[in-house]
């Protein structure tokens, strides 16, 4: 299995597409904190003009981490498409190819393949997040130092330095869960055809259904929207409130994990009896 | 004799196609075993079958005398194949895609087991190219180095020579032929094209619309005397003149171009070589063909 798995990142990572999200985050971090580095004072300003007339602020409030909070929530809803790139080719790219044939005559189970084949895409959309966090808290606290982090949801929490690391940490991870999501639903769908664009389109398709659903204000989408995935794809905030909720945290967890499971469960049922005709 | 495949009653239905349609099939160790058919035939499907890709309907599929489905990876160990076109990874180099597949195979494969079979298909100096820079025959032979990389004492091999030049059609039958007598491998080796199949098999199986047509030893199976012979000349005309007007005459089918086709014993060749040199005519190339098309024609008129 470990040879599989290697195999699949290597093949991963061979491919020019595999760093087109790499690319693209690197490009839009930048450009991120360029925008900050000469407009980051408006933003801040605009943050917490609600406040000015009450509390003075002093420190470096425009610092890293803010930066990475606010790339962080700016980017996570767009990295779906970058992932279905890769995840919607796991397997339609072998049928286009004509390898699947050769890769399926060898000694190794179809759950084998499929397993290693589904970790791939989950490293890969985890190392995606990664790159993103690296990136984000690290060009950012180069560039404009660290400090308390000034948050804005429901009420405005400042989080003193030493506090926030951890925040970002599980954030991170929480929302690389739910990237997790978006790519075993594009690795299901990768499995039903033989060519990639179908799972990319049909993935992007459902969250931007699901996204619209969800922001429907009528009771009866409201009574869907602990059934749509898109749903938690915003939880990685719960971790920058002023209280951690820790059962909605854990609820979270689990319905994104219940769906990543779902997931890789019907891809490989559907694979295992699948007529290899491509 | 051991059998190295058994097939009993096998059956693959695709929608409203019966394209295997109980088909038997035995192999035995040590065969070079010709799987003959047209295109459309079902032999694609059957090989399907044999390396796990597809699932049957009905029948069984021993390999090894042991049932395919519950023994698969022993069995795929044993099996290298090449299934349809020889599809690889194009991105990466054809040593990398052999150590890859290599690792796959259940036998641990250094590099001096990569290097031993890309020298035996030829492809040594061109180990570290993409695949993607490779000529269709190139690739063929790369199929061929995947199949052989795990030492399989079965080889599986699906119309290697499609797409390749006569040059190149020569050295996968003298490959074939290689890995039969020195290496002592199983040759499952499927074609539609009948000489092709003469030239290396010692038994075969012809089959059309997935059942059994004839099965047998080649030697036996070929016996007939009769065979087509293409005579290429400078002279068609004249030469077709002179067989119609000899005895060769009942034989005679057809002239085009610079050749002039009959039917003839293949024992009477050298013979009517003499009788052309004789009457004047430069013989440039005297070839017996034999189709698969024709020898169908022929066995289902003997009521096959």
């Amino acid at each position: 299995m470990k040879n599989l798995i290697g195999f699949e990142l290597y093949k991963i990572f061979r491919k020019w597409r595999s760093y087109i999200g790499f690319i693209a985050i690197t490009l839009l971090v930048l450009v991120v904190e360029t925008a900050m580095y000469f407009e980051g004072d408006k933003y801040l300003h605009f943050l917490t003009r609600s406040l000015q007339d009450t509390f003075f602020f002093t420190g470096n409030l425009l610092n890293g981490y803010l930066i990475a909070y606010y790339v962080l929530g700016a980017l996570v809803i767009h990295i779906p498409f970058l992932i279905t790139l890769v995840n919607g080719d796991l397997l339609a790219g072998e049928a286009t190819m004509g390898t699947y044939r050769m890769l399926l005559s060898r000694p190794v189970s179809r759950f084998q393949i499929i397993t290693s084949k589904f970790l791939a895409g989950q490293i890969y959309s985890f190392l995606l997040i990664i790159w993103l966090g690296v990136l984000s808290i690290g060009l950012g606290t180069l560039l404009f130092g660290s400090g308390e982090l000034i948050v804005v949801q429901d009420v405005i929490t400042v989080f003193s330095k030493d506090d926030v690391l951890w925040r970002f940490v599980s954030a991170y991870l929480l929302a690389s869960l739910s990237m997790g999501v978006v790519a075993g639903l594009a690795f299901l769908f990768s499995s039903l055809v033989e060519n990639a664009i179908g799972p990319i389109i049909s993935t992007m398709t459902i969250i931007i259904v699901f996204l619209i659903l969800s922001a429907i204000n009528i009771d009866f989408f409201r009574a869907l929207k602990p059934y749509l995935f898109t749903s938690y794809s915003m939880d990685w905030r719960l971790f920058f409130g002023s209280e951690i909720d820790a059962g909605e945290i854990w609820k979270s967890i689990g319905v994104l994990s219940l769906h990543i499971a779902v997931f890789y469960s019907v891809t490989l049922f559907i694979f295992k009896r699948k007529d290899i005709l491509s | 004799m051991e059998k190295i495949i058994e097939i009993n009653n096998l059956y693959k239905r695709f929608k409203d196609i019966m394209a295997v349609d109980d088909l038997n099939v035995n192999v035995y160790r040590g065969d070079v075993f010709g799987f003959l058919g047209p295109n459309g035939a079902g032999k694609s499907t059957t090989i399907r079958m044999l390396m796990t890709l597809i699932f049957p309907a009905k029948g069984s599929i021993k390999i090894f005398d042991k049932p395919l489905h519950e023994n698969r990876n022993y069995i795929l160990s044993r099996i290298g194949a090449i299934v349809e076109k020889p599809d690889l990874y194009n991105y990466m180099s054809a040593y990398k895609n052999l150590e890859m597949l290599g690792r796959l195979s259940g036998r641990p494969i250094g590099k001096k087991r990569i290097e031993e079979v890309l020298e035996l298909v030829g492809l040594k100096e061109r180990a570290k190219s993409k695949v993607k820079t490779y000529s269709f025959g190139m690739k063929q032979r790369l199929g061929i180095a995947q199949a052989l990389i795990h030492d399989p004492e079965l080889i599986i091999l699906d119309e290697p020579t499609t797409g390749l030049d006569p040059q190149g059609m020569k050295e996968i039958r003298e490959l074939i032929l290689y890995l039969s007598h020195t290496e002592k491998k199983t040759i499952f080796l499927s074609s539609h094209i009948l000489s092709e199949v003469e030239l290396v098999a010692n038994r075969m199986i012809i089959i059309d619309k997935g059942k059994t047509v004839v099965e047998g030893e080649v030697s036996e199976l070929l016996k007939t005397p009769w065979i087509k012979v293409e005579i290429e000349t400078d002279e068609p005309v004249r030469c077709a003149g002179l067989i119609k007007n000899s005895g060769w005459g009942t034989g005679f089918e057809s002239v085009k171009d610079n050749i002039v086709t009959l039917n003839m014993e293949k024992e009477l060749i050298p013979e009517i070589n003499k009788f052309l040199i004789e009457n004047s005519i430069k013989v440039y190339g005297l070839t017996p063909k034999r189709s698969l098309e024709e020898y169908f024609l022929n066995i289902t008129e003997k009521g096959h």
